[in-house]
C-alpha cells in the first residue's frame, strides 16, 4: 500500500480534522510504544563530519550494519576552510574528522559530498537545492538546524548522536509526539522587511524557549507569499525558540522549486508525488495546542542585542529595560555586560567590526541578491572584515551567473567557498574576543562565533548595510 | 551497548543558577572535532572555567572546591541551542549523573537520557529550594530516586516528584538501550519500509 493509501485510509475511518503535521507524523509511526516514545521511521537523513564518527564507531562496536544507506546523505561542512579548498586541510583534527566522514561513507555505501565535490555544501542548503528533500517526508540530521527542511511541508528537525546511530542501524528513532502551536503572521510586509526579521520577531516576542516541547506550522499570507529560500530561513530558526521544528503547506511555490532538481521525483512518480503532497495541509477547523498571531505591519528590520536569539529588537528601538523583560534581571545583566552594552542603548550608530554573509540560515541565493542590492555602487567600510560564504558550490555559481559577484568584487568584498564558516567558527572564520559582528547566522550565544566574540544577529540587508557603513545602520536609508 | 544503570542517587549539588545555559557554553564547537568520545570533560564550560591563557577562573562554580559532586542543578531552559550530543558527553564525562533544572531544552533531554544522565525537571518553586539549600550548606546532600521519580533535600526532607515516561525510566533503571530495542524489531521495520516506498 503505498503512502496515500495509508493517509486515505487513515483520514476515512477519522472525520476529525488533522493537522499537516498530523498527517505527516502518523504517516511515519512504525510502533507506539505504551507509556513511551514512539517508533518513528525517517525517510532522509543527513549526515556530516562532526556529529557522525562516534555513531559509526558505536555501528562497528556493535557489528551492525546501515539498514538503508540509500536514504543518508553525508556531506562536509561544519569543519571546512572557506578558502584554499584544493588544498589539504591544515588542522589535523578537522582533516581526520573529514576523513572519517569520507571513509565512512565509503564503508556503509553511503552517498557523500565531501570538500571539491560540485554539490558540496552546508547540509541544509545542498538537502533542498538537489531536490532530496520533499514534502512529506521526515528529515533528520545531527544538527538542529535540521529544521530549515520543514519549508517543504516535511517533518524535519535536529537529533543527537545516539539517535545518528538509531536512524543508521534502524531508520527509525525513539521520538515523543510534540505538541502542536501553529503561528499565523497576516499583512504586508514593510520595507526591508525579509523574512529573517520575521522570524527574529517571532522569537523576540516567544523568547528562546517559548516553542520547548512544540511542533510549530506557520501559516498565513506572509509565508504564502514568501519565497522558497525565505520559508527555508524562517522554518531554519524554529529551534531558537525551543521548536523541535517548524513546518508551512506545501504549495505552487514549493512544487516549482522542486520541479526539475536532480534527485526530485520524475515523470510519472512526480504525478503521483504531486497528487499526494497536494494533500498535505492542515484541515479546517483542526486543533492546536496552541496558537499566536501576528501582524506583518508591526514588523521592523530586526537586530539582536544580547545573548541569545530571543534577546531581538527592532533596529530603530533602543535596548530594552530588564524589569520589562520576562525572566530573571541576572542573566539579562550578565548578557549585556557581555555584549556591553546597556539598558536604553540605541543600536543604530554601534560600531562593527565584522560581518559574516551565509550559513544555513541566509546562505542562498536570494541572500545574496539582498547583500549586494545594498553593496551595489558602495565600498566596503574599511574597518570592518567581511566574510561571504555562500552555502553551497551550487549558489556560488548562481552568484557568478548573476552578475553579484562582480558587484561584491568592485566594492571590495571577498567571496569564499562554501561551508557553515564563522556562524559556528569551528574552522579559522573566528571573531576575535570583544569584536563585535553582524552575522546573518543563527546564534548570538556567548563565544559562538569565536571566544569572547559579540555577535549581533540580523538580515543580509542590515549586514550589507553594516558592512558598507561599519555601523549598525538602518538598511532603510540606503535603499 | 548497555550504558550504566541509574537507580538511586545521594549526592551533593554543584550549583549554576543562570537561566537559558546553551550547548555552546557547555562545550564550544571548537571542541568538538574528536572522532571517539574521549575526554569531553574537560572542556566543559570551557569558556565559563578558564581564561583564554587556560588559567582557572576563580569566579566559576567548578573552579570552586567547596562544590562538587554528581548533581548539577541549572537554571530554567538548560541545554538550549545546537543538538551537540557532546554537551551530554561533557557533564557525563565530567562526573555529573543528573542535572536538575525547572526547565530543559528538547533535544538536550533527549541526548542526556540516551546516554544515561537523568534530567530532573522540577518547579522553578522547588529549584529556588535546592539553590538556597546549596547556598546555605554546600554537603547539602539531595536524593534522586528514579523508581518513586522523586527529588528529596535531605536536610529538610522537602520532596517534589518528577516526570519520565515508563520506557524511558525502564531503560535507566536497567542499562537497556534503544538500539537494541529497534535491532529487536528489525523486520517489523523492514515491512514498514517496504509498504511506505513513496
Amino acid at each position: 500500500m503505498d503512502i496515500c493509501k495509508i493517509i486515505q485510509k487513515t483520514f476515512s475511518m477519522t472525520s476529525k480534522p488533522g493537522t499537516l503535521f498530523d498527517k505527516v507524523w502518523d504517516a511515519h509511526v512504525v510502533r507506539k510504544i505504551e507509556d513511551g516514545p514512539d517508533v518513528f521511521f525517517i525517510d532522509r537523513h543527513f549526515i556530516h563530519e562532526v556529529t557522525s564518527p562516534v555513531a559509526f564507531l558505536g555501528l562497528e562496536t556493535r557489528g551492525i550494519k546501515v539498514m538503508f544507506p540509500e536514504h543518508t546523505f553525508a556531506t562536509a561542512d561544519h569543519n571546512t576552510p572557506t578558502i584554499n579548498q584544493h588544498l589539504p586541510v591544515e588542522d589535523p583534527l578537522s582533516a581526520n574528522q573529514l576523513k572519517a566522514l569520507e571513509q565512512n561513507s565509503a564503508k556503509y555505501g553511503i552517498s557523500h559530498w565531501g570538500l571539491g565535490n560540485p554539490k558540496n555544501g552546508i547540509v541544509h542548503v545542498v538537502g533542498p537545492e538537489n531536490g532530496i528533500t520533499l514534502p512529506g517526508m521526515t528529515i533528520v540530521c545531527g544538527d538542529s538546524h535540521t529544521s530549515t527542511h520543514g519549508a517543504f511541508g516535511a517533518i524535519a528537525f535536529g537529533i543527537g548522536t545516539s539517535e545518528v546511530e538509531m536512524v543508521l542501524s534502524s531508520q527509525c528513532i525513539m521520538q515523543p509526539k510534540p505538541l502542536k502551536m501553529r503561528i499565523n503572521v497576516n499583512g504586508v510586509l514593510g520595507k526591508a522587511v525579509t523574512p529573517k526579521d520575521v522570524t527574529l520577531y517571532i522569537i523576540s516576542k516567544l523568547t528562546t524557549a517559548g516553542a520547548t516541547g512544540y511542533f510549530v506550522e506557520y501559516a498565513g499570507d506572509v509565508f504564502e507569499k514568501m519565497s522558497m529560500e525565505g520559508r527555508m530561513t524562517v522554518c531554519n530558526m524554529s529551534i531558537e525558540m525551543g521548536a523541535r521544528g517548524g513546518m508551512i503547506a506545501p504549495d505552487e511555490t514549493t512544487f516549482s522549486y522542486i520541479n526539475g532538481r536532480e534527485l526530485a521525483p520524475k515523470g510519472e512518480a512526480w504525478d503521483k508525488a504531486l497528487a499526494y503532497w497536494k494533500t498535505l495541509k492542515t484541515d479546517a477547523g483542526a486543533a492546536f495546542d496552541v496558537e499566536y498571531n501576528f501582524d506583518a505591519a508591526d514588523i521592523e528590520p530586526m537586530i539582536t542585542y544580547g545573548t541569545n536569539p530571543g534577546m531581538g529588537m527592532g533596529i530603530s528601538k533602543s535596548i530594552p529595560k530588564g524589569a520589562d523583560l520576562k525572566g530573571g534581571t541576572a542573566t539579562y545583566e550578565k548578557s549585556l555586560n557581555y555584549m556591553g552594552f546597556h539598558e536604553e542603548d540605541q543600536m543604530i550608530g554601534k560600531k562593527v567590526d565584522y560581518v559574516f554573509i551565509g550559513s544555513c540560515t541566509n546562505g542562498r541565493i536570494e541572500d545574496f541578491r539582498a547583500f549586494a542590492s545594498i553593496v551595489k555602487g558602495r565600498k566596503k567600510a574599511d574597518h570592518v572584515t567581511a566574510w561571504v560564504v555562500p552555502g553551497s558550490h551550487i549558489v556560488e555559481q548562481q552568484i557568478k551567473e548573476e552578475g553579484i559577484l562582480d558587484i561584491l568584487t568592485e566594492a571590495g568584498f571577498l567571496l569564499r567557498q562554501p561551508g557553515c564558516s564563522a556562524c559556528l567558527a569551528m574552522n579559522d572564520d573566528k571573531v576575535p574576543a570583544g569584536k563585535y559582528a553582524v552575522s546573518t547566522s543563527n546564534r548570538n550565544f556567548e563565544g559562538r562565533q569565536g571566544p569572547g566574540s559579540r555577535t549581533l544577529l540580523a538580515s543580509p540587508l542590515v549586514a550589507a548595510a553594516a558592512a558598507v557603513t561599519g555601523f549598525v545602520t538602518d538598511p532603510r536609508d540606503l535603499m | 551497548m548497555a550504558y550504566d544503570k541509574f537507580n538511586i542517587l545521594t549526592s551533593t549539588g554543584v550549583p549554576l543558577p543562570i537561566e537559558n545555559v546553551d550547548t555552546d557554553q557547555i562545550i564550544p564547537a571548537r571542541f568538538l572535532k574528536a572522532t571517539k568520545r574521549e575526554a569531553f570533560g574537560d572542556n566543559l564550560f570551557r569558556d565559563w572555567r578558564y581564561n583564554a591563557d587556560n588559567t582557572p577562573k576563580q569566579d566559576f562554580v567548578l573552579n570552586n572546591p567547596i562544590y562538587s559532586g554528581k548533581i548539577l542543578v541549572g537554571g530554567t531552559n538548560f541545554g538550549s541551542g545546537s543538538s551537540r550530543e557532546h554537551a551530554a558527553w561533557a557533564i557525563y564525562d565530567y562526573g555529573f549523573r543528573c542535572v536538575v533544572s525547572s526547565f530543559f531544552a528538547d533535544i538536550f533531554k533527549n541526548n542526556a537520557i540516551n546516554m544515561g544522565i537523568l534530567p530532573v525537571q522540577v518547579s522553578p518553586a522547588f529549584l529556588e529550594k535546592i539553590f538556597l539549600a546549596i547556598e546555605a550548606d554546600p554537603t547539602t546532600e539531595f536524593i534522586v530516586s528514579l523508581p518513586e521519580q522523586t527529588i528529596t533535600i535531605s536536610a529538610t526532607g522537602e520532596k517534589e516528584s518528577f516526570d519520565i515516561n515508563g520506557y524511558k525510566k525502564n531503560n535507566l533503571l536497567n542499562g537497556f538501550d534503544d538500539i537494541d530495542y529497534l535491532q529487536a524489531m528489525k523486520s517489523d521495520i523492514a515491512t514498514f519500509a517496504a509498504a511506505k516506498a513513496v
